[in-house]
């Protein structure tokens, strides 16, 4: 082990190759430049602080023992996402899963002749009042919170991580139609859970 | 001359996330922007869609703190 004063850890270059040298400095460097936004992805995925930082943990022991085939042309962030992505994936997994609204409950409903049976009111709400205001911002991330949880780990995974389709279908096990699908009902069953907050004039 | 039918709502809220990728052909991205001239309902739907996930990021996106206890449980379990 060595933990002697050496030349400052700069790039993410430097830290892989001293993390890989086996430098146990590195790797407390390491755990406090990247464990917030590793928390902060955890925290989406799991609604309870204690599985949130087990995920971390988890996420970090998993870092540790792999570091050695970290290839050096990889991205380090982007490396420690998907690990961090698929330690919160699997404590969700080991949840109990919650009663859940169906997703059809929350999806357009059209007539025969294929109008909305209600027809969509534009919002008086923006992405920017919910920006401005936290109280609209705890209501989204409610709703958020509300979906079902197969299609709440998508939009997580695809609209807030910006995972590809690919790299959702893959971390999910699922095909990449599936995924469009259930993205497209999560986007659609988040607007109508959104709706009477977004829109303060009545219909 | 016979009027080309409008696409019906139903088809246009369903392939919007399609139409917001730009990955609709072009002759299908005309007949969308047809219906969008005429149906309010749509140009509603479509607008409150796109605000749907740029609210959902910007409430997702909340400051990340350090536990320092956390960090230490962290670097004790690499010692093990
Ligand atoms: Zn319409």
């Amino acid at each position: 082990m060595n933990t002697t004063a050496q030349e400052p850890i700069v790039t993410d270059a430097e830290l892989v190759a001293r993390l890989q040298a086996g430098d146990e400095s590195a790797f407390e460097k390491l755990v406090r430049t990247y464990m917030p936004r590793l928390l902060r992805v955890a925290r989406r995925f799991l609604s309870s602080e204690e599985d949130a930082r087990d995920a971390v943990q988890d996420a970090f022991v998993s870092v540790f023992k792999s570091i050695k085939n970290f290839e050096k042309n990889a991205q380090l962030s982007t490396w420690l996402h998907r690990i961090i992505i698929n330690s919160s994936l699997m404590k969700l997994r080991s949840r109990r899963r919650r009663p859940e609204q169906e997703i059809e409950t929350l999806l357009p409903r059209f007539q025969e002749d294929g109008h909305q049976v209600e027809p969509s009111t534009p919002w008086t709400e923006s992405a920017q009042t919910v920006l401005e205001r936290a109280e609209l911002r705890d209501a989204v991330r409610k709703s958020i919170d509300q979906l079902p949880e197969s299609y709440r780990e998508i939009l997580l995974l695809r609209d807030i991580e910006e995972l590809t389709a690919d790299e959702t279908a893959e971390a999910l096990g699922i095909s990449k139609n599936v995924v469009k699908v259930r993205l497209h009902r999560a986007r659609q069953a988040l607007r109508t859970l959104l709706d009477p907050s977004m829109r303060t004039v009545p219909a | 001359m016979s009027v080309r039918p409008y696409l019906p709502c139903s088809e246009v809220i369903g392939f919007l996330a399609d139409y917001i990728d730009r990955v609709l052909p072009p002759e299908t991205i005309v007949e969308f922007e047809r219906h969008l001239a005429v149906c309010a309902s749509c140009v509603a739907y479509l607008a409150s869609y796109k605000e749907t996930i740029r609210a959902a990021r910007i409430a997702e996106d909340v400051i990340a703190d350090a536990p320092e206890e956390l960090i230490e449980a962290i670097l004790r379990s690499r010692l093990q």
